[in-house]
């Protein structure tokens, strides 16, 4: 019997905890260094990755997904050291997807060439707003012809190309939104992120909003509108949503993060990097240590510090459904009856549809745009137990 | 046995944090009742709510051997008493055994509310006072203006008050010396009958009821036979002892002395407090006037979170029942939340303390209704009937009319506050008595509707005088107003456990405050929620809880999977603290938080 974990695949997740500067919004395992040990760094990810190898043996790789932090100020040296390391302990899928975040004010042409000889094939830039005082309030570092400029030479180098832009930002009208967003399709290549501002604590914005400062942030019915506007422009410019925030042209969507919605297995390697690893029939959840100069020393040292914690069938059920209705096609039933120890209530199946929030269509559920708005909702009510 | 003449028996009493508790813990200290190695600060507070607050909420007795500086040796019964408003009873029972008090006074503050009251208690019960001046090693203190604001305010003779730091231990001699110099020694009659008070009675897991008695005439002895007057049950006593502050048995206590016994008593319910005790056989007849009970003011409902659990809050109730003479239950049913129990209380922070207690000790979590007070209604037929649940309310075309308890309150404020506490006091339907000046202090004087005061009041007092301002209040009587009950329906159908009574005046003002703090607490559906407040059957306010458009998490965090699942277990937890009610599911703390006024 297949197991479980190949509804979705195997790929790989790198994590660079490095940037030039922390933006006030962010919550992702980044920080900025005044000095960093690039060799030290390129040992470290390839020393695990044989580790990781050793443990879990041999597997096609889908993908490999560099992420961060910024990775596109990780050395080209470093970037192949990763791809070559990957790509000989697994054997590469013939379509393979090799991604790699890149921030607007890091971008070189040299570089980006260098990063595609380094086997590159996809690159996801954050641009987050296409004006400046949007990107001044937002914290960037970066400037509107910046993110152009890095834009055009991300295209000419690679074929596929995604960016990323958050709205729902302070005093944005959707007006406002809908041209920048105009604007923004009329760029797209293949694949578009879009992700409404949230508030995280611990952040700068975090705590300025607990003030009470961060004043004008849309209210829950302007961030609804808005997210109906999106999802509609988008679908009509032929980037039809297929995840909560994500857009792509048919065909064109994102491998990697779609072994993470499918549920299938992923190695997480840097600092506090996830991992989903099936090994002798039993799902792992893994993690490494969150502070880049412990994962650092562990790793050099071979001592890994990464916790792993066997999964019980009910946590993959639920992971697997929470993952999976994240994205329009949806999740399967019987897959989630062959893990979960009681099956989906038909009932609340039934009301979900009724209330016209879900599609049944025979062995799949699926949210419905509007279902899509209230997914923790709907979520909550089929894993109530 | 000490000679009557070599006793000196007294309350220290006070403004609560004024340093009653740390000054006995000095006394205790340079007695040498406790070894210094075992001190600790405010020792005698010793349950664990009274350590965690820093308060004191049981008065406590010591006995303590002081050598004076005459050479003369003297026993010493210390009652140390709490602060706080809600706990004035044990106060005014304490003084009931002893013949003087200490009236400490923090120097950095003045007289406040409870000193004022608790002077007067003093007074009437024919203490000698000796004012003590707390807290001189504080820079703000100011002992010249607080002795003559006790002369002022209070009317009595500071000129003795004598000057200490509970803190550094300065002073303490001259209050030892004080104490046996300026109070008088108790009086008895050796060889009269057996007459002795119970002052208090609580629950002790291994000896059971353990009884707080002052001996007033004749001797009690370990094996006596003895009687309680008040219902003629007769008990062997198998030990009497005294507190230092830890139990010491001793033989026999004589004429003047306090101390306690034990006689095999189950339930503190069978002791009555304020009762004559005298021996079986050739006692006496003659009993003490007694105490008048303390009674439960307040009254709210308790419900377990989880009903599940109703019988463990049971269990728990009675357990605390047994050791708090004051608080008072009865089971409960509420359509809203099931089934619980209507407690009574001395005030909100018995309340408070009661329920933390429940919370912690016995680890279950409870929902409050909203505190009430005892309305009398009379009814058509001319019957009187007492409610404590605004959800008993009968049949208005019955009802002639209602009652309300009212309360004279006093506040002490600074000058620069005076007019937000008018304005506060006159918003609670006060009516102004007094209104006098101590210095840049007033000193207000109100009858209010206890039913304003019992809610928030004091947190408001605290927040409109940034805490400057204290209060104190006495129970008055009943009086005639136009009161309504008010209840609150959720998506269409009444919640009882927030109806409440009010002003019908007031009503429409209240009403719109709780549908509008509800709509706040209330998390948005799926659908569409009206909340009115409805006076018989006629809506008099009302918002709409609009439906929930937008709960989905925007960003994807890669694989971070079990991040999404804790999100959902603390979502699944966050239900579980809601009840719910229709289709509607109601946070617990809403049934509390819906009536706290703003202004
Ligand atoms: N600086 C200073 N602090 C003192 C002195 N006496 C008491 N305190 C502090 O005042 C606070 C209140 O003291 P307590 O002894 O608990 O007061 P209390 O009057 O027993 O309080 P309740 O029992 O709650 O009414 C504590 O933080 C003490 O440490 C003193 O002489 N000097
Ligand atoms: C892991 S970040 C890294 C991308 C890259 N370092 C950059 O910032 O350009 C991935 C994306 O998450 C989005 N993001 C980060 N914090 C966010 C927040 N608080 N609200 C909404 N989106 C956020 C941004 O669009 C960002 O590009
Ligand atoms: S948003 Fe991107 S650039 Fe900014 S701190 Fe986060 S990871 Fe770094
Ligand atoms: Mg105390």
């Amino acid at each position: 019997m297949a197991e479980d974990w190949q509804n979705g695949g195997f790929g790989l997740y790198v994590h660079w905890p490095y940037c030039e500067a922390k933006c006030p919004y962010c919550d992702f395992n980044s920080h900025v260094a005044r000095w960093i040990d690039h060799d030290r760094w390129t040992s470290a990810y390839k020393a695990e990755i044989a580790r990781v190898r050793d443990e879990i043996g041999p597997r096609l790789l889908n993908s490999i997904y560099i992420g961060g932090g910024t990775p596109s100020l990780m050395q080209p040296e470093t970037v192949a050291t990763v791809i070559e390391a990957a790509t000989t302990a697994w054997t590469p899928a013939n379509d393979i997807e090799i991604t790699l975040e890149a921030n607007p004010g890091s971008v070189e042409r040299a570089r980006f060439a260098a990063f595609a000889e380094a086997g590159v094939n996809r690159v996801s830039m954050g641009i987050q707003a296409l004006n400046d005082p949007d990107l001044h309030k937002l914290g960037r570092i970066h400037g509107r012809d910046d993110a152009l400029r890095a834009f055009d030479i991300a295209r000419d180098v690679f074929d596929r190309v995604s960016f990323d832009l958050i709205y729902a930002r302070q005093d944005q009208s959707k007006a406002a939104w809908e041209d920048e967003l105009s604007e923004a399709l009329s760029m797209a290549v293949d694949h578009l992120s879009l992700y409404q501002l949230t508030i995280e604590s611990g952040t700068a914005f975090g705590d300025r909003h607990a003030r009470g400062g961060l004043k004008g942030l849309p209210d829950e019915d302007l961030s609804a509108d808005m997210f109906e506007a999106t999802q509609a422009t988008c679908a009509a410019h032929g980037f039809p949503a297929y995840e909560v925030s994500n857009h792509a042209k048919p065909g064109a969507e994102s491998r990697h993060n779609g072994i993470y919605w499918r549920y299938g297995d992923y190695a997480g390697i840097g600092p506090g990097a996830h991992g989903r690893i099936t090994r002798d029939g039993t799902r792992y959840a893994t993690v490494e240590p969150k502070s880049p100069a412990k994962w650092l020393d562990a790793a050099s040292s071979g001592r890994s510090m990464r916790s792993t914690d066997a999964l019980t069938m009910q946590e993959q059920a639920d992971e697997m459904m929470l993952m999976g209705m994240r994205l329009y096609s949806g999740v399967s039933v019987s897959r989630f009856a062959s893990l979960s120890p009681d099956p989906l209530e038909l009932t609340k199946v039934r009301g979900l549809v009724d209330d016209g929030l879900l599609i049944l269509d025979k062995d799949r559920i699926a949210a419905t745009p509007a279902g899509m708005q209230v997914l923790n909702h709907i979520l909550r009510r089929l894993l109530a137990r | 046995m000490t000679e009557l003449t070599h006793i000196r028996n007294f309350s220290i009493v006070a403004h609560i944090d004024h340093g009653k508790s740390t000054l006995a813990d000095r006394l205790i200290q340079d007695t040498n009742t406790v070894a210094d190695r075992d001190m600790k600060e405010q020792l005698l507070d010793s349950m664990d709510i009274e350590r965690e607050r820093g308060i004191t909420i049981k008065a406590n007795t010591v006995r303590l051997d002081y050598t004076a500086d005459n050479g003369e040796h003297y026993v010493l019964n210390l009652i140390d008493t709490p602060g706080h408003v809600d706990f004035a009873y044990e106060v005014s029972r304490s003084m009931r055994a002893v013949e003087g008090s200490l009236l400490v006074v923090d120097s950095t503050q003045g007289v406040e509310a409870q000193t004022l009251a608790n002077v007067y208690q003093a007074i009437d019960a024919d203490h000698e006072i000796v004012p003590v001046l707390n807290k001189i090693d504080l820079p703000a203190s100011d002992v010249d203006r607080v002795a003559e604001q006790i002369e002022d305010v209070i009317g009595i003779d500071a000129s003795g008050a004598i000057q200490v730091s509970a803190k550094t231990g300065v002073g303490i001699h001259e209050v030892l010396e004080s104490i046996v110099h300026h109070l008088p020694a108790p009086t008895g009659n050796p060889d009269a009958p057996l007459k002795a008070m119970l002052v208090d009675s609580w629950y002790d897991a291994y000896l059971g009821v353990i009884v707080l008695v002052r001996i007033m005439d004749g001797h009690l002895k370990k094996g006596d036979r003895i009687k309680f007057l008040s219902n003629g049950t007769t008990h062997h006593v198998d030990r009497i002892g005294v507190f230092r502050p830890a139990m010491q048995n001793i033989d026999v206590l004589g004429p003047g002395e306090i101390g306690f016994l034990t006689a095999s008593i189950k339930q503190v319910r069978d002791t009555r407090v304020g009762d004559t005790i005298t021996h079986e056989k050739k006692g006496t007849e003659d009993a003490l006037p007694g105490f008048k009970p303390a009674q439960p003011v307040v009254f709210c409902g308790l419900f377990p979170v989880d009903s599940a659990e109703f019988e463990d809050l049971r269990d728990a109730i009675e357990k605390l029942a047994l050791n708090d003479a004051s608080f008072s239950y009865e089971m409960e049913t509420s359509a809203a939340l099931g089934f619980g129990f209507r407690c009574g209380f001395l005030g909100l922070l018995h309340l408070e303390v009661i329920r933390d207690r429940i919370e912690r000790e016995y680890n279950i979590d409870l929902i409050t209704t909203a505190p009430s007070v005892i309305y009398h209604i009379y009814m058509k037929d001319g019957e009187m009937i007492e409610l404590h649940n605004p959800a008993d309310m009968p049949d208005l075309s019955k009802v002639d009319h209602l009652e309300e308890p009212r309360i004279k309150a006093t506040i002490l404020v600074p000058d620069d506050y005076l007019g937000d506490v008018l304005k506060l006091c006159q918003d609670r339907r006060g009516i102004q008595l007094d209104l006098t000046y101590a210095g840049s202090r007033a000193m207000v004087v109100y009858d209010l509707p206890l039913n304003e005061v019992v809610f928030d009041f004091y947190d408001r007092l605290k927040s409109v005088t940034k805490g400057y301002a204290s209060f104190d209040y006495q129970m008055t009587g009943y009086r005639e107003d136009n009161l309504v009950k008010m209840q609150v329906l959720v998506n269409d159908e009444p919640v009882d456990a927030l109806s409440t009574m009010v002003h019908r005046d007031r009503a429409e003002m209240r009403g719109r405050a709780m549908c509008e703090k509800l709509k706040d607490l209330i998390p948005r559906h799926m659908f569409k929620i009206p909340i009115q407040a409805a006076i018989g059957g006629k809506v008099i306010a009302r918002e709409t809880l609009s439906a929930l458009r937008k709960d989905v998490t925007a960003k994807c965090y890669g694989g971070d999977a079990t991040r999404k699942r804790k999100l959902l277990d603390k979502q699944k937890a966050g239900k579980k603290k809601m009840r719910q009610f229709g289709k509607v599911d109601i946070p617990q703390e809403a049934f509390i938080s819906a009536l706290k006024m703003d202004s």
